[in-house]
């Protein structure tokens, strides 16, 4: 299934956070309140009510000059989303057949939110506070099965953020990337094996946002959701084994 | 702007200095990108590094109000290094033109200054004429008189050294935006500017965008695709509103407001200089037949030749004095002013010297505020520092709709004229504002006709007041009648006309009172091909004109000016970038500015029919050389009304000698002062807008950006003992607000004049009526002192301290 995917810009990303605000308006979302901590950055982290947020970073160039970075994070959408595999219920989260969207839904409220957000590389899964329940980006499915594009995508000014089908974007991001090294020589994108949300960055992702390259390796799983996926098996084997022995006593 | 939005794609270098596009308008962004894209280089001259910076090819800083001398630097290197289009100079501009030897200037006062009254004699700055009354010129650029040797000499003491121990902008910085930005001079090359306030709120402000224009003609940048001196307009109508003319001293299509030193319509309609060049076409001498239409759109048929067509009807300015906003809040503040009308605006929060103007409010017997929130204005007398027990205002707010509730149009900072529709009910009693001024007029008008005692009612009974459809306010009506009527049956060269008919452009009103126009600048907007301002159809291929999608003023021509875009042969400077081009017999491509041809025949001889280019200006030529201004005909280099040395590099007058400064106690400055050590600015940021009277009751734009905000760097956060996100106190001699401390190395400190000069920023979206922790105004703290050409204050620069709480 090819699916749809993300190719965000940040060369061309100016921080407006128009896609931030987009994202609250098409989803309704709440505001939360914050509070001026010493930057730009509001919220300070993504949460069950913020599914998309612009992270600011300054560093020096080489020319000792400011540079300021922006970084538009969200869910990337993973093709084998370790979170996926973290539910009892496997059920709990799904994949869209058209778009390749992974969407949460209500059964996740029964599971450990804890370890879903764990098994994320990228640290993108928030619960509710009491509820157990969990959210994040939905790539706007409702939008795009409609034929529109994800409300951050409509609204950004400067084309930073793009979408369409996954073999597009990747074609996109890797002319993008060429254009960009004759201006950044140190650009690099993310995320083009194994994930549905492409950054091109001008410098090393680390300055942009710690989790903005993966820690897991291509088409990888981590440590946690290994163990994890051998130990379902295990587990499964066990209640049988359980059920077995209540049969036969 | 000269040109407008999307023509800022055909641009090879764009300088934004004076203003922070990305941040304020990113949907300019666009166009600038679609430029990067085709190679286009972006410079970027702010004293903050900021969200535009990080998208600059090169990004350098310079103190805040120290813009000339760097442009003076950048004319110096252009001049010094044959940088200029000289065909263009010698050809269009006034560079060549002999200056009388009256003109003088030294130790930073121009000829002609009185330092009782603080104003110059204009007069002195004047052009040698010839036997038949036209200016003598050189344009060999060569003769010790001529305007280009003037300029430079004037800019020749602008050297790397000088400016940058005044904007504290390292040399090397200096000479790479000149080098970079100069290579525009080349044919075919086109550079462009984007400014806003960062330029136009100074003592100098018209000054700095005066030093602009003098580049861009240097470099032969003006009329041409790519180029041009564009403004970027701080809120999405202000251009509609400053070409209807809602400010003191203009009349619509930017008509002078009659003073008293013209009594009779005749004194007015003769006061414009008139050209002897017969190649001039000196646009403004039409200026009787808008004055006339504008009139009977006002009086209707009641106004008459007899009458003079109720000029004595219409107020006059005292002749000297000014009716500024500045003006305003002084006269307020001294008691003179009973009432008043906040209409859309929030002057608690948006004027400088907030605290004159809050105490100046106390002062009133009724105001009356019309808006869609409540805000400091409405509510200053519950505010900060006032008790209501001790103050008379009587205070009506009257709730209105928003841009969305109604219909009508919008001018955007391209000089576009955008129809908009209702989209939604106002809720509650909220009404349209036309409406709201339909009701007050009718009042108005039935008070003076019962009362035979009125004062005057000549003016309100006279009006022609036909603007409404079934009772309610009809914009159509209204821009209709800003178009204009004949108002009889008239035949123009070969054109007849019937009475009631919409004037299909300004070169078909008359001064014999047979038109209406009630802004003759708009006059081709509603015709009756329809209503222009609703066109969508847009361009497929192109330079981005689309001169079908809505309409603009004059008369839809998208770049003013565009008779520049050609050489004496009517052939393009940048064949690939066409503006107007001579096909042998007419232009085509843009409205051309004049259908006149071009200056030369196809053999190379003068064509007698020709106009010069430039035709608002008497001469025709562009001013290089601009005799007008209160403040000098060249630019010169003054410090801010408060500032942190002790003496001008450039010379003995440290402030403009013509800033009006005001007396009132209120009015308290600090210059060089050790109190108050920092340059301080004030700026916007994407989240938020004007006063954030909208904008701070939006929870998803509050959430983004909750605070008032100090920026500052980290030398002088360490100086001060201050933390990053620590809540600090900024104050000037007016006033102090409390600030989250954001500590930023994107300041740095200045070196200036040898001493390490701080300079910190302060966004003015903030006020105390909501949220309660959110901060107050910026406008607390800026001086009320102002441009002398314009009355703009000065709240891009001034001296503050910094302190922890």
């Amino acid at each position: 299934m090819e699916g749809k995917a993300f190719f965000i810009d940040t060369t061309l990303c100016i921080g407006c956070r128009a896609c931030q605000i987009a994202c609250k308006q098409w989803n309704q979302l709440p505001a939360t309140k914050t509070e001026n901590r010493g930057g730009f950055q509001n919220p300070e982290d993504l949460s069950f009510y913020t599914y998309k947020l612009v992270r600011f970073s300054e560093h020096r160039g080489d020319d000792g000059k400011p540079v300021w970075y922006f970084f538009p994070d969200q869910c990337r959408h993973c093709l084998e989303p370790p979170c996926k595999e973290i539910p009892e219920d496997p059920d709990a989260i799904i994949i869209d057949q058209l778009t390749g969207a992974v969407l949460y839904t209500d059964k996740l409220k029964k599971e450990n939110s804890q370890d879903v957000r764990e098994s994320c590389p990228y640290n993108i899964p928030r619960a509710e506070k009491g509820t157990g329940y969990m959210a994040k980006c939905t790539m706007c499915v409702d939008r795009v099965h409609n034929g529109l594009l994800p409300a951050c995508v409509k609204t950004c000014p400067t084309g930073a953020m793009n979408f369409g089908d996954r073999g597009e974007m990747v074609a996109l991001t890797k002319e993008r990337l060429a254009e960009a090294k004759s201006k950044f020589p140190n650009a690099v994108v993310t995320g083009l094996e194994d994930v549905r949300v492409f950054y091109l960055l001008a410098d090393e992702p680390s300055k942009y946002h710690e989790y903005a390259h993966a820690t897991i390796t291509p088409m990888g799983i981590d440590r946690k959701t290994a163990l994890k996926r051998i130990a379902r098996p295990l587990k499964e084997l066990s209640r049988e084994w359980q059920m077995l022995k209540g049969l036969a006593s | 702007m000269t040109n407008h939005w999307i023509d800022l794609k055909n641009s090879d270098c764009i300088l934004i200095m004076g203003s922070n596009a990305a941040e304020n308008h990113p949907v300019s962004f666009k166009w600038v990108t679609e430029a990067m894209k085709k190679g286009a280089k972006l410079i970027n001259v702010d004293p903050r590094f900021t969200r535009t910076s990080s998208k600059a090819d090169f990004y350098t800083s310079l103190r805040s109000g120290t813009d000339i001398a760097f442009l003076g630097g950048m004319i110096k290197y252009i001049i010094e290094n044959n940088k200029y289009f000289t065909e263009y100079v010698a050809e269009y501009t006034n560079a060549p033109f002999i200056l009388s030897d009256t003109y003088g200037f030294k130790d930073g006062l121009f000829s002609g200054y009185d330092s009782t009254t603080r104003k110059y004699d204009k007069g002195m700055w004047a052009f040698d004429k010839d036997a038949n009354g036209v200016p003598s010129k050189d344009r060999s650029l060569q003769d010790p008189r001529c305007v280009f040797q003037h300029l430079k000499q004037h800019y020749s003491r602008y050297d790397l050294d000088t400016v940058s121990a005044i904007t504290g902008t390292p040399e090397e910085d200096l000479l790479k935006v000149y080098e970079l930005y100069s290579e525009t001079g080349a044919k075919g090359k086109a550079g462009t500017i984007m400014y806003a306030m960062g330029w136009t709120q100074h003592t100098v402000g018209v000054q700095n965008i005066r030093t602009m224009s003098i580049i861009q003609l240097l470099l032969g940048n003006m009329g041409v695709a790519g180029g041009g001196v564009n403004a970027l307009r701080g809120e999405s109508n202000v251009q509609g509103s400053t070409d209807h003319c809602i400010l003191y001293h203009i009349w619509p299509g930017y008509l002078a407001n009659p003073s008293t030193t013209w009594p009779t319509l005749d004194a007015y309609l003769s006061r414009r200089p008139k050209s002897n060049d017969p190649l001039s076409a000196n646009w403004w001498q039409n200026e009787p037949k808008y004055m006339v239409s504008l009139l009977k759109s006002y009086f209707g048929t009641r106004a008459r030749p007899e009458n003079e067509f109720g000029y004595p009807w219409m107020p006059k300015l005292d002749a000297g004095k000014t009716y500024s906003w500045l003006d305003i809040f002084d006269e307020m503040y001294k008691g003179t002013i009973k009432g008043f009308f906040a209409w859309g605006q929030n002057p608690a929060a948006s004027g400088a010297n907030a605290n004159k103007t809050r105490r100046a409010l106390a002062k009133l017997d009724w105001l009356v505020n019309v808006n869609i929130f409540d805000n400091e204005t409405c509510s200053f007398w519950k505010g900060p520092g006032m008790d209501p027990k001790t103050i008379k205002t009587e205070v009506f707010m009257l709730p209105c709709a928003v841009s969305v509730e109604k219909e009508g149009s919008i001018t955007n900072s391209g000089r576009w004229m955008q129809w908009r529709y209702k989209a939604a009910e106002p809720p509650g009693d909220a009404r349209p504002d036309g409406d709201i001024i339909m009701d007050l007029f009718k009042k108005v008008r039935y008070l003076y006709r019962r009362d035979a005692n009125a004062v005057f009612p000549d003016p309100i009974l006279n009006l022609k007041w036909d603007y409404t459809t079934s009772g309610a306010f009809d914009p159509h009506k209204v821009a209709k009648e800003i178009n204009g009527y004949f108002l009889k049956d008239v035949t123009i060269g070969d054109k007849t006309f019937k009475r009631g008919e919409l004037v299909p452009s300004f070169a078909f009103l008359q001064a014999d009172g047979s038109t209406s126009s009630a802004n003759w600048l708009y006059c081709n907007s509603y015709t009756s091909k329809g209503n222009m301002a609703a066109r969508r159809t847009r361009e497929r291929t192109g330079i981005g004109l689309n001169p079908e999608w809505a309409w603009c003023w004059p008369v839809n021509r998208r770049i003013i000016y565009n008779r520049a875009s050609v050489d004496t042969y009517g052939k393009p400077w940048d064949p690939e970038h066409t503006v107007i081009q001579w096909d042998g017999a007419k232009w085509v491509g843009d409205v051309p500015d004049g259908g006149w041809p071009p200056m030369l025949n196809p053999d190379g001889t003068p064509n007698p029919k020709t106009k010069y280019p430039f035709i608002m200006k008497e001469e025709g030529y562009a001013n290089i050389f601009g005799p007008g201004r209160e403040d000098g005909p060249f630019p010169e280099h003054y410090e801010p009304l408060e500032c942190p040395v002790e003496k001008n590099l450039l010379s003995g007058q440290l402030i403009n000698p013509t800033a009006p400064i005001y007396g009132t106690e209120m009015d308290a400055y600090r210059t060089c002062d050790p109190r108050y050590p920092f340059v301080c600015t004030t700026f916007r940021v994407s989240e938020h807008w004007q006063t954030g009277v909208m904008t701070r009751w939006q929870p998803w734009l509050l959430e983004a950006q909750p605070q008032l905000f100090v920026e500052m760097s980290p030398e002088l956060a360490s100086l001060r003992g201050i933390q990053k996100g620590e809540k600090v106190i900024v104050e000037s001699a007016r006033g102090k607000i409390e600030a989250v401390a954001i500590v930023t190395h994107r300041f740095r400190p200045f070196k200036i004049q040898g001493n390490v000069i701080h300079e910190v920023g302060v966004p003015w979206h903030y006020g105390w009526v909501y949220p309660k922790d959110g901060g107050d105004s910026a406008n607390l703290l800026t001086p009320s002192a102002g441009d002398p050409n314009t009355r703009i204050p000065e709240s891009k620069a001034f001296m503050v301290n910094v302190r922890k709480m």
